[in-house]
């Protein structure tokens, strides 16, 4: 909150972390969160003034319907920031990034109407803050950029499905595994995307191990088990069923493109989905339990990591702007793992994931958390700007 | 080899306190002085430390301790398999555990001759590194697993399949369940809670010395920080996701401990009246990915506020949650997906569980992430009605399942308490089989 705060943390700390600190400091000097408390008719701010920079308030609703909390810009309109869904009794904090200025406090009990207001000034504590028209752009390009590209590989995903069916169906089992890997790669790519339609999701991409009893198992990898038989105790599909499951497979995934056109993607969504592939890679993929069948792990991996890459590489400009040493941070790690990665690659991909010894399974696992840590912070970062 | 034990039983009135040992050792005399010493110091050590150390619970009882008993801080548990088809042998072994766990509950060493007695010649009855620990809230607790009636192979082993309850069930196979067959079942189990981990490690070892020959210890947990409360008096703990657990529990002082815990003595069978059956899950849990998952994200996937621990929906912790309060787009404050709205006994005809379960972090896997996550244990009055579909629902929607993974599993029946050092547990399973 104060100049010399906000530079210790841009030595050490994230933004981040810099708001964790801010938000367990205590209230006594004013230097902490600023208390809120929001009832029926009362909307109490316990300062209408703090210096500029991080501003943190802790909002009680005191009241007994839920309620938000706004920091609004002078005309009353702008949102710089808000808290929603807070139940009688709860504290949530808000911490928004303020330049100097004239604003609007509004506490909204029962969520509705126009709210409780009063001004609120931001004074000059000459801390270098962005400004944020040009990062507000950026931000727009970002998520027009990154629907684009979702719509892309879903077209893609399409494509190469039906070339995919087309040899399995015909009982070119060679030519269907070669396919296989690289086909899922597209929707690898984008699947945070593709794992919001909830009722698509399973039809396409469920494991053996997660069936519901008396759930029919379809899509991907019921076919991948087909092609990748168990040595013992398995009967191979007949032909009528390969046909069911490749019509599934494929009336499903010309769903998902449908769907994946008519989504309009936001700057949280940019920076979760980031963070949401590198957890896929860390419980799915570097624990070799996604292709248990076929061991194409590591295509998987890659394809993740394409789709985190893609995200991030969108918003970077952003990054740089609002946090440059996370921006490094993520930049080398990005690199690194990438490296790592191509020590794998072969002729026609990647390494099976069985032929990997331990130690190097745990060289990949740590080199995930070593990049997914710092791209957790990615979304607060982001989204403090718009 | 049953009388043996029985006699045992009644000597064992010349009892070998832990802490009183000092005195039956002056009385024996010679003993290496330096050795007195040292268990002096730290028995004076120990005099020192809070109440709750000293805390003696009954062994003897209608219901076995352990169970409404006050959650301790320490877990050690054991799930053993019988090594032999001996039905004698197996109820030596179940008297042989009531007088050890009785001696050691009361804060004495096992065995006769204790921890430093007995013939020098002879390994020492106790293993002796409970020895100047004062009871520390020890409880024992022994169960039958379904095996022990009938294996997974249709034997009967003990004569004992006429007497299985309907209830003992085969847990069924729940959605992205990754259960490891050495983490689970079991013939019998072992529960040992208290409030010094050392004491709980000293009763499974002991036992499972007893054991040797007729019973070998199948697959084991430790237990660190309770995540449930079982008394009104104890605060809720946090789980490894750093949440409140079990704010909704049962507890020992509510009316529904006889409806929800004990079973009905209606249901049957009728050696089981005054047990319970306990369910164990070895939940293991991704923390590396929940850390780096928004606050927001978390306080929406448990349904609760993570500093309070109250429901979303508002109130403090013991405020029931309102699943019918809207917030912004009229989007329930409790997420439908969220762990409190599905496991939340209104969502399951109001069936409630005692848990009674630990935080563990057994080192760390190969990937070098800790091995974390919380070892559930849950007493009720039937598995069928209360497990089974609580677990059916949260396998199938908890957006929590993202971050854990159930590697083990064991259910047990948990007979009565046993009424003095003449019974034993389980001794009325038998007596029905045959006459005695």
């Amino acid at each position: 909150m104060k100049r010399s705060t906000l530079a210790l943390s841009a030595a050490t700390f994230s933004t981040l972390f810099l708001v964790g600190c801010t938000s367990n400091a205590t209230t006594a000097d004013g230097e902490g969160p600023i208390p809120v408390s929001s009832t029926a008719d009362t909307c109490s701010v316990a300062t209408n003034e703090a210096p500029s920079g991080t501003v943190s308030f802790t909002v009680t609703n005191d009241g007994n319907d839920v309620t938000e909390f706004y920091l609004l810009g002078e005309d009353g309109l702008r949102i710089v920031g808000e808290v929603e869904n807070i139940g009688p009794g709860l504290s949530r904090d808000l911490v928004v990034l303020a330049a100097p200025g004239q604003y609007q406090t509004a506490c909204k009990p029962g969520m509705v109407g126009d709210g409780i207001r009063a001004d609120f000034t931001v004074t000059d504590s000459g801390a270098d803050l962005t400004p944020s028209g040009p990062l507000a752009e950026q931000i727009t390009a970002a998520t027009t950029a990154y629907t684009a590209y979702a719509k892309d590989q879903a077209e893609q995903l399409v494509t190469d499905t039906d070339a995919f069916v087309a040899a399995y169906v015909a009982g070119d089992d060679d030519l269907a595994r070669e396919l296989y890997a690289e086909t899922r790669m597209h929707w690898e790519r984008i699947e945070p995307i593709a794992e919001s339609f909830g009722d698509l999701d399973p039809k396409l991409d469920l494991r053996e191990a997660d069936l519901e009893p008396g759930q029919e198992w379809t899509g991907w990898h019921r076919i991948e088990k087909d092609l990748w038989p168990p040595a013992k105790g398995y009967t191979p599909l007949t032909q009528k069923q390969r046909e069911e499951y490749s019509a599934l497979l494929v009336a499903d995934t010309a769903e998902l493109l449908e769907r994946v056109r008519e989504i309009v993607i936001t700057v949280d969504q940019l920076g979760n989905g980031a963070k949401e592939l590198l957890d896929e890679v860390a419980t799915g993929k570097v624990t070799g339990e996604e292709e248990i069948w076929s061991h194409t792990d590591l295509w998987d991996f890659q394809a993740n990591l394409d789709g985190a890459k893609v995200m991030y590489d969108l918003l970077q400009p952003v990054v740089v702007q609002q946090d440059p040493e996370l921006a490094a941070e993520l930049d080398a790690r990005f690199a690194e793992l990438q490296a790592l990665l191509d020590q794998y690659r072969t002729e026609d991909g990647f390494v099976y994931y069985d032929q990997l010894s331990k130690e190097q399974v745990k060289e990949l696992a740590v080199a995930v958390d070593a990049l997914g840590e710092p791209l957790s912070r990615l979304t607060t970062t982001v989204v403090s700007v718009s | 080899m049953t009388e043996d034990v029985r006699v045992t039983a009644e000597n064992s009135s010349s009892r070998l306190s832990r802490r009183g040992f000092l005195a039956v050792a002056g009385a024996g005399g010679a003993l290496a002085a330096t050795g007195a010493v040292a268990v002096a110091a730290r028995a004076n050590n120990a005099s020192a430390e809070a109440s709750p150390a000293e805390q003696a619970y009954p062994f003897y009882g209608a219901h076995q301790a352990g169970i409404t008993t006050p959650a301790q801080d320490h877990l050690h548990f054991a799930a053993f398999d019988l090594t032999t088809d001996s039905r004698a042998r197996l109820i030596s072994l179940l008297q042989a555990w009531t007088i050890a766990a009785a001696q050691m509950t009361q804060g004495q060493e096992a065995g006769q001759a204790g921890a430093f007695g007995g013939a020098y010649d002879a390994p020492p009855d106790d293993t002796g590194e409970a020895a100047g620990l004062p009871p520390s809230g020890l409880t024992i607790t022994i169960g039958f697993g379904s095996s022990l009636f009938t294996t997974a192979d249709g034997q009967d082993r003990f004569g004992l399949a006429s007497q299985r309850p309907g209830a003992l069930v085969d847990i069924p196979h729940f959605p992205a369940d990754d259960l490891d067959p050495a983490r689970s079942g079991g013939d019998l189990c072992v529960q040992a809670c208290a409030h010094d981990p050392q004491v709980a490690v000293h009763a499974i070892r002991n036992l499972s010395r007893i054991a040797f020959g007729t019973a070998a210890i199948r697959w084991s947990q430790l237990g660190f920080g309770r995540t449930s409360s079982t008394s009104a008096s104890q605060q809720t703990p946090r789980n490894m996701f750093g949440f409140k657990d079990g704010t909704a529990n049962v507890k020992a002082e509510d009316t529904d401990v006889d409806s929800q815990v004990w079973v009905d003595p209606a249901e049957g069978p009728a050696w089981m009246t005054g047990g319970s059956y306990l369910v164990a899950r070895r939940i293991q849990m991704t923390i590396e990915t929940w850390d780096r998952t928004s606050l927001r994200e978390q306080e929406a996937i448990i349904g609760r506020d993570k500093r309070a621990g109250a429901p979303l929906s508002g109130g403090t912790e013991f405020d029931e949650p309102d699943f019918n309060a809207k917030g912004r787009g009229n989007e329930p404050l409790v997420a439908e997906t969220s762990h409190v709205r599905l496991a939340h006994p209104s969502s399951h005809q109001g069936v409630k569980m005692l848990r009674r379960g630990y935080n563990f972090t057994d080192g760390n896997d190969s990937l070098g992430r800790l091995d974390a996550g919380l070892f559930f244990l849950a007493y009720q009055q039937d598995p069928r009605t209360s497990f089974i579909p609580v677990q059916t629902a949260l396998a199938r929607s908890d957006a929590l399942n993202e971050y854990i993974k159930h590697v083990g599993s064991a259910l047990f029946a948990v007979p009565p308490g046993a009424a003095d050092n003449r019974d034993f547990i389980g001794a009325a399973l038998f007596d029905l089989g045959t006459a005695q």
